[in-house]
């Protein structure tokens, strides 16, 4: 079905380009129990998200030109997000030496990540870093000190200080933060920090920035709208005041993500930098996971949280309560990622948003695999109706959705 | 966490009508940190009960007759599974025990078909210990039994907590302002989160001590709970207490990087004779055991004629005798075998 844009308009909705997520795990190949290419392509567009990139800790890891071009080619059918692949900066993802990042590059890689697994080893990531300038593709880096996180699985403050587990402090990012920049400084590489939860690493970038540097960042819709609590139990928005009766039990895994859901203050510092434009992108890290990964004791299960399907309702809260205007939320889901990844904006996609609609997140709803969001159960205003890929409609809410719409 | 849903099958009206005086309606013991005066009175008052029990010639009576405990213990733990075991049988309980030597959580059975299994045996409170801070709240929520958490991680030992408190008011009275101080391993310890917990509501304050590595961050930084406070030099924070906890060192501590060595940590941070004389006169000295003498406290502190290390054992049976009482008892304490 084509789109057609006053229709929607005249419905009083939201039209919006489509929105860019620079952040993104599908699991294919090698995790398909988690989420499949076609099933988080499917849920992306369920969350607005008309292009998204997917992160290479596949099995095997996308490190090869053959894997990426193989990827490349995979079911592009019309009813989900265009796909571009990222590939990994050291071959395995093991840290020890470079993939053939020229060859990627070449092969269509977007961009290069080793997520969840940073290079530690300071010479090879310069390494990486020359080696991403001359293919003209940003190296987006999660910032982890893994000796300083070492063990821990939630952030390091008053909340891990009460439960007894253990704490990823603020400084494992940052300290990485400020070494990669100064890696940036010196290569003059284009360096792009992904997910960032601490005001400290905010400021490290704003100085960065400020000294001309091409280094760019993205904040994640949980780490916007979520705090430390909700490890605790807690299911009140960052802006929102606690209810006990929304409180969940302790210990759920599903806030268990890394970076960890940080304290009140990093929260105000990532939409300050929102504000102020030394955050350029928000990216979902969507992380689907399958139960039994997540069905486990605590500090037994994996880090993520399922994000595609919530960030519009968690970002437009913000948005609510005044912490960022709607046109800088809108840019950081659109044009700011396009910039960072030097990709066109895509003219004809589209995202239409019901700014007023009120639903309740539920797992059987989901077109992703993976459960796994402590968002279940809960209340949230601000939904997608419709989303647009190439002037055709590819998706539009269910016939429940639209009808609670019009009967307001 | 308290929760909505109803008690152990039958226990419900027979709990209302003994610990009527006071509420006392928890389904589970995962935490103590939610537990309001009141309700630690009630538990306080009931092992008074118990050890009355605990002292006749034949220690046995009748409330848990047809009720069975399960004694889940996933981490290696003999003093407090025998002390749970004996506060079962003295209540006419069946106990039966999974533990981790031999067990099927040995050969890496998950947590998930643990509990499935233990909702299929159908026990009516399940006791368990485990390495994984939070693992009795996974289990709370998905069976029936009533939970009690022996010790989970670093986060929580409520039996300890209220036996510390029980033995502590014994010794010294009402704990109305009196000061504790807990000194060692906070960090990695849920004997101190415990206490903690129990101590601050019963009106005493909180002195901890240690090195700085084995504090909490936040708790370092001044982010403490209102009522503690953080001391490093132990002699100041010992000076005029009311009362002592040495914590157990983990001897792996030296070689994860937090402590130089074990020969200064006891230096430093070992309990003496001549520190222990810092304490208001007769101030008693407490300890979770089991101990290391010669490195968290020296052997004559230990024992010493402060040391209340031994009554805290006997008291851990009644107090856990309290809790298995308030929650699944079938038959009224009065009545006799």
């Amino acid at each position: 079905m084509r789109f057609d844009r006053h229709a929607f308009e005249a419905k009083g909705h939201l039209v919006v380009p489509g929105f860019i997520d620079l952040h993104a795990h599908l699991r294919e190949p090698g995790f398909e129990d988690s989420e499949t290419i076609e099933t988080g392509r499917r849920a992306a567009l369920r969350g607005g998200f008309t292009t998204i990139c997917a992160m290479p800790n596949t099995e095997p890891p996308i490190d090869s030109p053959g894997l990426v071009k193989e990827l490349l080619g995979r079911g592009h059918g019309v009813n989900g997000a265009r796909v571009h692949y990222v590939a990994t900066i050291t071959r395995g993802r093991k840290g020890r030496e470079l993939a053939d990042m020229v060859e990627l590059a070449a092969a269509g890689a977007v961009a290069f990540s080793d997520d969840g697994s940073p290079v530690q080893d300071p010479r090879l990531f310069r390494s990486a870093l020359e080696y991403a300038r001359v293919t003209g593709r940003p190296v987006i880096e999660h910032p982890e000190d893994l000796a300083l996180s070492a063990k821990g699985v939630m952030h390091e403050g008053t909340v891990s200080a009460r439960l007894g587990l253990p704490g990823i402090p603020a400084a494992a990012e940052e300290t990485a933060v400020a070494r990669d920049i100064a890696l940036a400084r010196m290569t003059g590489a284009r360096l792009h920090l992904t997910h960032l939860s601490t005001g400290g690493s905010i400021d490290l970038v704003r100085r960065a920035k400020a000294d001309g540097l091409p280094v760019t960042c993205d904040v994640t819709p949980h780490h916007l709208a979520m705090t430390d609590e909700w490890v605790a139990g807690s299911r009140a928005l960052a802006w929102e005041v606690e209810d006990e009766a929304l409180r969940a039990g302790p210990y759920e895994s599903s806030t268990k993500v890394n970076p960890p859901l940080r304290g009140r203050a990093d929260v105000r510092a990532l939409w300050a930098g929102l504000v102020d434009g030394t955050v350029d992108a928000i990216a979902t890290d969507h992380a689907p996971h399958a139960s039994v990964k997540k069905e486990v004791e605590f500090d037994q299960a994996a880090f993520g949280i399922s994000g595609f399907e919530t960030a519009v309702a968690l970002v437009l809260g913000g948005v609510g309560v005044h912490w960022a205007a709607l046109g800088t939320v809108i840019d950081a889901l659109t044009v700011g990622p396009a910039r960072v990844l030097g990709i066109e904006v895509p003219r004809d996609d589209w995202t239409v948003i019901d700014r007023d609609a009120e639903w309740i997140v539920r797992a059987d709803e989901m077109a992703s695999k993976g459960k796994n969001t402590p968002l279940i159960g809960r209340t949230l205003t601000g939904r997608v109706v419709a989303t647009v890929v190439g002037g055709e409609v590819a998706y539009e809410g269910e016939a429940r959705v639209t009808e609670a719409i019009s009967r307001r | 966490m308290s929760s909505s849903k109803p008690g152990v099958a039958g226990a419900e009206p027979l709990r209302k009508e003994v610990a009527g005086r006071r509420p006392w309606n928890r389904r589970h013991v995962l935490d103590t940190d939610d537990w309001s005066r009141e309700e630690i009175e009630t538990v306080l008052d009931q092992t008074r009960a118990m050890r009355e029990i605990l002292q006749r010639p034949i220690r046995r009576a009748p409330p848990l007759r047809g009720r069975t405990v399960i004694l889940f213990f996933a981490e290696a733990s003999t003093r407090t599974r025998v002390s749970f075991e004996l506060a079962a049988k003295a209540l006419s309980a069946d106990v039966t025990n999974i533990t981790a030597s031999g067990s099927s959580v040995e050969k890496g059975e998950s947590l998930y078909d643990t509990v499935r299994t233990l909702q299929a045996l159908g026990g009516d409170v399940v006791v368990m210990r485990h390495a994984s801070s939070g693992a009795p709240y996974f289990v709370a929520e998905r069976t029936d039994a009533a939970v009690i958490n022996a010790g989970d991680g670093w986060h929580a030992h409520p039996t300890q907590g209220l036996l510390d408190a029980y033995t502590l008011r014994d010794a010294v009275g009402d704990l109305e302002g009196k000061r504790v101080a807990i000194v060692g391993d906070v960090l990695h310890s849920r004997v101190a989160r415990s206490d903690i917990n129990t101590l601050l509501p019963l009106g005493a304050r909180v002195t901890l001590s240690g090195p700085p590595t084995l504090i909490p961050s936040a708790w370092r930084c001044g982010q403490l709970p209102p009522g503690v406070t953080y001391e490093p030099d132990l002699d100041r924070a010992l000076d005029g207490a009311d009362a002592v906890i040495a914590l157990r060192l983990q001897r792996e501590r030296q070689e994860t990087g937090l402590l130089p060595s074990l020969r200064e940590y006891a230096r430093v941070w070992g309990l003496t004779a001549e520190r222990v004389g810092r304490m208001r006169p007769g101030a008693p000295v407490m300890h979770p055991g089991p101990m290391n003498e010669g490195i968290e406290i020296d052997a004559a502190v230990a024992h010493g004629t402060r040391s209340l290390i031994e009554t805290q054992v006997t008291n851990g049976v009644a107090v856990r005798m309290a809790l298995l009482y308030l929650l699944a008892a079938t038959v009224p304490l009065e009545e006799r075998v």
